[in-house]
């Protein structure tokens, strides 16, 4: 079976009026890294906030269907059960990061210290998963005397030092710098290699294109396309429905319009 | 309006030398790009522009007004600045009231303030949401917010930090919009940017930071082909010059219109 399988997904927001997801029918394999890609208000956060337990066990709200990650299901676990397989690094690093902790250091330990690791294994994860996304330099700096891009990847890490089974990813390099956004995606790619399964949210489809198995297309709280990165991302529907389209797609159907271009459009 | 900047220095109470020497200088009416490594200063030094800090040493002066003898109410006068995140910025309890707050403490003429909300409400399709608490709003539709009430000052300069994080296609090309409204009306823009096709699209001046001084300034056409150089400061030429590049074409292009003329 699927490492993570949604079935019928259905969730509603407190004090709203149409749900956030309607019917979103989701099937992860382990090792598997797949995106999301969708306008604003498809959906996306959501489905992040669902995966990592948060709907409805944080927010409230009205969900049906079945969400489940590791064999286990959402609606009979506890959300600090949950956090123990799922990691969710937020579209905003403000939002994350805990205010609790003087240094990047202290930050990315917190959620270790909250379920016990013990004191040298703490420290040795730490320094690990700081290496892992190039940080170290940053280990003694106030998290919120970072950069936006800084944070990003403070927040990144203190997701990674869980080693989590499922990594969730909330645009995680919206705010960086297009080498290192490389770099992150690169690290992915390798937590997904060494057996971690991910679920990214991106608008910026060329990363897509490079790094990811599968493409999810969301529009509207349901699944309007799934498949090979290629074959998604250059379908008519997406650019019909108000989707991104890399540089490089648009370039070639404009010049396909205008008769330059006479073969395939691909990525 | 010009901004003229010294040999700028900055040091954070942290010890950090976040800007170390900048001297530049942006005419009345430029569009201007800033690129840089997470961490080069480029927020840092556009929060010199409206007093948020205030320099180490060296200069800077909007128009004839030296920054170190004004307040930021004062300089908020001339310079509007977009919060990177806009929940940093947005206070009010709706979005009419939020984007009224600036002009109004500007001390405009209601007529004033009433057009300049209108228009500002206008631009970014923000009309049939003035009676909505911002924070209702999906984080796309705040950062449209925070543009609007900065919009609405009538600022001659005008700066945006990050304007299209986590933005979708249909976004950005409002901001962009926004971005060439702004342009007519002869406004200087500032945009701080991570997204290089967006900066190559809209911008025709760009300035790569690099921990904490200038690496590259000139016409977009120009800095935006150097891929070596920008390279250093962890930016990559946008996509269609990367293309055109790998293709052997010899002018550097910088988005779809000259890419294909040069086919």
């Amino acid at each position: 079976m699927a490492f993570v399988n949604l079935q019928n997904v259905t969730y509603q927001y407190p004090l709203t009026k149409t749900p956030a997801l309607q019917n979103v029918n989701l099937q992860v394999n382990e090792g598997e890294f797949v995106a999301i890609v969708g306008p604003n208000g498809a959906g996306k956060s959501t489905l992040c906030y669902t995966l990592a337990g948060f709907a409805p066990h944080f927010f409230k709200g009205e969900m049906s269907g079945t969400v489940e990650v590791a064999g286990k299901e959402s609606s009979k676990s506890t959300l600090d059960e949950w956090v123990l397989n799922v990691g969710l690094a937020f579209q905003n690093p403000f939002n994350q990061i805990s205010g609790a902790k003087y240094t990047v250091f202290e930050e990315i330990a917190f959620g270790l210290e909250n379920i016990g690791v013990p004191r040298e294994e703490m420290k040795s994860r730490v320094e690990d998963a700081m290496a892992l996304t190039g940080i170290r330099d940053l280990a003694e700096r106030s998290p919120y005397s970072l950069s936006g891009g800084q944070q990003q990847r403070v927040a990144l890490t203190s997701i990674l030092v869980m080693r989590p089974k499922l990594l969730v990813l909330d645009e995680p390099t919206s705010q960086m710098d297009p080498i290192g956004t490389r770099e992150v995606f690169g690290t992915i790619r390798k937590m997904a290699e060494e057996g971690m399964t991910v679920v990214l949210v991106e608008h910026k489809v060329e990363w897509i294109a490079e790094f990811a198995d599968r493409v999810i297309a969301l529009k509207d709280g349901s699944v309007l396309l799934e498949g090979k990165p290629n074959e998604v991302l250059t379908s008519e529907l997406l650019a019909e429905h108000g989707f991104g389209l890399s540089r490089y797609t648009s370039t070639a159907r404009e010049a396909k319009k205008r008769g330059i271009w006479k073969k395939k459009i691909c990525l | 309006m010009k901004i003229e900047i010294q040999d700028l220095r900055f040091i954070y109470p942290t010890g950090l030398e976040a800007l170390k020497g900048i001297s530049l200088t942006i005419e009345a009416g430029e569009q201007v790009a800033i690129v840089g490594q997470n961490g080069a200063g480029k927020t840092t030094l556009v929060r010199h522009f409206n007093g948020l800090l205030q320099p180490a040493s060296g200069s800077v002066l909007i128009g004839d007004w030296d920054v170190k003898k004004y307040s930021v109410a004062k300089l908020a006068s001339r310079v509007g600045y977009v919060f990177q995140n806009p929940d940093e910025q947005l206070f009010s309890r709706d979005v009419l009231t939020e984007v009224t707050f600036g002009p109004k403490n500007l001390k405009y003429a209601k007529e004033k303030i009433d057009e300049l909300v209108k228009r500002a409400l206008s631009l970014t399709e923000l009309t049939d949401k003035t009676e909505t608490n911002p924070y209702d709003l999906s984080p796309t539709w705040r950062k449209m917010v925070a543009l609007a009430s900065i919009i609405a000052m009538d600022t001659p300069i005008v700066i945006f930090d990050e304007p299209t994080t986590g933005q979708d296609a249909v976004n950005v090309a409002r901001i962009a919009n926004v971005i060439a409204e702004l342009r007519k009306e002869g406004k200087t823009v500032i945009t701080i940017t991570h997204d290089i096709d967006f900066c190559a699209e809209n911008f025709e001046r760009v300035i790569a930071l690099s921990k904490g001084q200038v690496l590259l300034d000139g016409p977009a056409r120009e800095i935006l082909g150097q891929e070596e150089i920008l390279a250093q400061t962890y930016v990559d030429p946008p996509q269609l010059t990367r293309l055109g590049k790998r293709l052997g074409l010899k002018e550097t292009v910088r988005n779809q219109e000259e890419f294909l003329n040069s086919l």
